[in-house]
């Protein structure tokens, strides 16, 4: 609310009246001096737009309160009168708190009068005189100064051409207000009438037997004025649910008929346009998808390799381009509004001085913020606005890889490229997913994934039915690919870069932050950074039961009924570390080259000790091995159970054992525990287990390791070289288990 | 991608030589120690520095698809053709240049030759059939040509005249674009 318009159009307030302090005065209980009623203001008004929206607000809050049900008639005038002068000590704050209400929907009374006088059917004049203020009653000593203001506001208002539109649209709506202020009045009337009128008769009859009826329906072509209106009576509904439902009815129908009023209004198949409802409240839905109904201006962007944005503007007016700055968070993009020449075959465009791009895109570049001398990948880049744009920040320095896996698009990316005077680009066709084995180490990376397009709908609507659940499958499997291998192509040495932008053109969570989430749990050397944009809607820490890190408030996401710009997000990443061993590649194979983790297990890393010392060891070790026999012996049968194999047949094997046991105290060095395997024990079932049981200290389980003990056989240390080759033959089986696994 | 054979050199040079009126600048070393040199990959000769070049090795000839500046392609009979992507090479050497009006720079574009009454100036001294760079009067590279007549002679012409017979002009990114650029 606050100082507004007026204060730019008028000055500086008039001074407050006397009124207007004694009826503070009277509020707070101070003796007031009979005030004289203040002289009759001589301003004319034509109609009172604006009181009508402040007298609106206030009057559906006193209209609440009221309980003694008067009706608001003009007579209201004579008694504010009366009770003006008188209102004193006694019952101060009552007539008072009625003094305003009545003020206040009388103000409002007075407003539907005079905008009866604006009707055909009124006899009033429509000029608004004094005389008439005089008799409607000393309301003038109650205005509020706010009122008085905006009264003076609308009296400079004159009825010209020009905004006869805009004035007529006020008329409508200062109409609509006074039908929804009349429904309140009657609501609130005390008598408890059994009208239905007031909630919205929005949902269909149950039980629709008649499949004809139902065919019939859906072969008419739709009415669009009833949907439309419908979808707002939806919405409204769903906005206050507790007093506009009908009875009997839950959300979800409500719900659902909003959907399916959706799909047939804008054209969108079912599934889509659910998910989309998903992300927002109802309202806002709606907003998303009337806006997807309506293209987005046409930016352009300046390329500052070849010339200044104020040049080209003023180059691009004199040929007759009607154009402004995008806004204030770029500092390279124009936004035109209408064109007398093609914009894409100026002499200017075929010079390379600009670009068509859609204001969404500079985002993801403006976040990477590529900088002077690096090496940098974009791994889609056709056609070429975000790659020139990154040879732009970079001044043509450093080396620019132009990866694009279509070589039909790849030409319209070259095209652009030497269009724009680029020099420092590779353009190279592979598919993405190769990206570090073709060459690593970059600096940064920019990933603008392939997407379902959900948020570039106005720019191709053909979305709107082609989309359905295997493309939400499919298209992010291809992502999280890609955006592994985009992870493993950045350099986390670089002195200044170690970045990545991963960016969509979608609104849909299974392609922006589940994609994000992924890459995080399975990299957990990267982490997400602030992009460094100033606008934005944060993205989504949980949805629909799937919670995610954090950290994922930090990306971006826009929205075309927000921005008014393309559907999109951002996300940037910054590596900190170098890939993990064993890591799952883009390609979906494990990294075979980095150290296995297996083979640690193997090695041994205990200092080989002399006989002496290790009976120390032992002493200072304190195991009661007769009561760890027992859990061991359990631990074993769980085990085999659970394996599906029969316990009972440790026991054959363990009596042969037992025998053997009193050689191995003695030999307490783990190497000689896991070589072992008499082949006896191989062709027992347990083998497998035992090989399990094997792994030893790298192994957490220690119950397993003094099953070990007893169980391996006393080999002596003669036989060292045939436990090497079984440890072999061991760690082979282990890897088998491993798999089967 | 490959380096220019000797011959294959020499043709690029002499072409160039014809607009460029110093062609050491084009491979003189840089302040940082780098310096440009030229590529040749799938039969079209690209200007590039070494430093990209040389990164470039670890692409595939297949997948190699542009390399910095392509300057044009060597026919199979050896003869080198200059495309319009060389124009901001050209432009930046040019020995001779022909400004062109307003009116003028839209047929051009459009890929007629230049006409005398195009002309707003032309740098002096220009003999027949020399290379030049059309220039719009904002000094915007336009494209280049070949000069019909030598500047004396062509003072002398009726407006209707030919200046400079077209070969190349930035209209080409549009009318050519699917031939302009391997594929």
């Amino acid at each position: 609310m606050g100082v507004g318009r007026r204060m730019k159009k008028q000055g500086a307030p008039e001074p407050l009246s006397e009124e207007h302090f004694a009826k503070l005065k009277r509020k707070h209980g101070i003796p007031v001096d009979d005030v004289p009623a203040e002289a009759p203001s001589t301003k004319k008004r034509r109609t009172q737009k604006k009181t009508e929206k402040a007298v609106k607000n206030t009057a559906s809050k006193p209209s609440a309160k009221q309980s003694n049900g008067t009706k608001k008639t003009a007579p209201k005038g004579k008694p504010q009168k009366a009770r003006a002068p008188a209102s004193d000590s006694d019952d101060q704050m009552m007539d008072d708190e009625f003094n305003d209400s009545d003020l206040e929907i009388g103000s409002g009374s007075d407003d539907e009068m005079k905008l009866g006088s604006d009707f055909i059917s009124s006899d009033e004049d429509s000029v608004y005189d004094s005389d008439q203020e005089a008799t409607s009653g000393k309301k003038e000593k109650f205005v509020f100064s706010d009122d008085e203001d905006e009264d003076e506001e609308d009296r400079e208002e004159k009825l010209t051409a020009a905004n006869i539109e805009g004035l007529s649209k006020k008329l409508d709506a200062q109409r609509a207000k006074e039908a929804a202020e009349n429904e309140v009045e009657m609501r609130d009337a005390a008598i408890q009438t059994n009208i239905d009128g007031d909630k919205p008769n929005v949902l269909d009859e149950d039980d629709e037997e008649d499949d004809l009826a139902n065919k019939t329906k859906t072969l008419l072509a739709p009415d669009l004025q009833m949907l439309r209106t419908r979808i707002t009576e939806t919405i409204r509904v769903l906005e206050d649910f507790a007093e506009l439902a009908e009875e009997g009815r839950d959300r979800a129908e409500y719900t659902n008929q909003l959907l399916k009023d959706i799909c047939s209004y804008y054209g969108y198949n079912e599934f889509l346009a659910e998910k989309l409802m998903n992300l927002f409240s109802p309202r806002e839905a709606f907003a998303f998808f009337e806006a997807n109904e309506t293209a987005r201006p046409v930016v352009l962007r300046t390329n500052t390799l070849r010339t200044h944005r104020r040049d080209l503007a003023q180059a691009l007016i004199n040929r007759g381009v009607t154009l402004e700055p995008v806004g204030k968070w770029s500092k390279v993009g124009l936004q035109v509004f209408e064109s007398q020449v093609p914009l894409g075959a100026t002499p200017e465009y075929l010079a390379g001085h600009y670009i068509l791009q859609a204001a969404s895109s500079f985002l993801p570049v403006m976040a990477l913020c590529p900088q002077e001398n690096e090496r940098c990948l974009d791994m889609a880049s056709a056609p070429g606005g975000k790659t020139t744009h990154m040879a732009a920040l970079m001044k043509n320095t450093g080396v620019i890889f132009a990866n694009d896996p279509s070589k039909a698009r790849a030409k319209g990316l070259i095209g652009n490229i030497h269009r724009l005077g680029v020099r420092n680009t590779i353009v190279c066709n592979y598919d993405a997913r190769e990206f570090p084995r073709v060459m690593g180490g970059f600096d940064r990376v920019l990933l603008d994934a392939p997407c379902s397009g959900t948020g570039v709908i106005a720019k191709d609507p053909s979305v709107k039915t082609n989309r359905d659940e295997k493309d939400f499958l499919q298209l992010p499997h291809l992502q999280k690919q890609l955006l592994l291998a985009a992870i493993d192509s950045v350099n986390h040495a670089s002195k200044t870069g170690g970045y990545l932008v991963y960016s969509t053109c979608s609104v849909a969570v299974e392609e922006n932050e589940q994609v994000v989430a992924y890459a995080l749990s399975r990299r957990p050397n990267v982490r997400l950074v602030d992009t460094g944009l100033t606008f934005g809607k944060e993205g989504f820490t949980s949805y629909m039961g799937k919670e995610f890190h954090p950290s994922l408030k930090l990306t971006r996401r826009y929205y075309p009924h927000l921005f008014n710009v393309d559907g999109f997000f951002v996300a940037k990443f910054q590596k900190v570390g170098p890939t993990p061993p064993n890591a799952v590649l883009a390609n979906g194979k494990k990294d075979n080259n980095a150290r296995p983790a297996e083979s640690v297990e193997i090695v041994d890393k205990t200092p080989i000790r002399t006989e002496e010392e290790e009976e120390k060891e032992e002493a200072f070790a304190d195991f009661d091995d007769e009561a760890d026999k027992e859990y061991i012996e359990r631990a074993k049968r769980n085990a085999m159970r659970r394996r599906g194999l029969d316990p009972r047949a440790l026991k054959k094997g363990e009596k042969k054992e037992k025998k053997a046991e009193p050689k191995e105290d003695e030999k307490e060095e783990q190497k000689s525990e896991e070589e072992k395997e008499a082949p006896k024990e191989k062709t027992e079932k347990k083998a497998k287990k035992a090989e399990k049981a094997e792994k030893s200290e790298k192994v957490e389980v220690s119950k397993e390791k003094k099953q070990e003990k007893e169980k391996a056989p006393k080999e002596k240390s003669s036989s060292k070289e045939k436990t090497k080759e079984e440890v072999k033959e061991k760690t082979k089986e282990k890897k088998k288990v491993k798999a089967k696994k | 991608m490959r380096p220019l054979t000797d011959a294959e050199m020499k043709t690029v040079l002499d072409k160039l030589a014809n607009y460029m009126s110093d062609l050491k600048s084009l491979i003189a070393p840089l302040e940082d120690g780098d310096r440009y040199v030229f590529r040749l990959n799938h039969s079209r000769v690209y200007y590039v520095k070494l430093s990209i070049a040389n990164l470039a090795t670890s692409i595939s000839r297949d997948n190699l698809l542009s390399l910095g500046t392509c300057l044009g392609k060597m026919t199979k009979t050896g003869k080198f053709r200059l495309h319009i992507t060389a124009l901001p090479i050209l432009a930046q050497g040019a020995r001779h240049k022909i400004w062109v009006k307003e009116n003028g720079a839209q047929p051009f574009l459009y890929g007629s030759n230049v006409v005398k009454a195009h002309v707003g100036r032309w740098s002096e001294d220009c003999p027949e059939h020399q290379g030049c760079v059309v220039l719009s009067m904002s000094d915007v590279p336009l494209g280049f040509g070949v000069t019909a007549r030598s500047t004396a002679e062509a003072r002398r012409l009726d407006p209707t005249g030919i200046v400079c017979f077209r070969q190349a002009d930035c209209g080409e990114y549009l009318r050519d674009e699917d031939t302009l650029f391997a594929g």
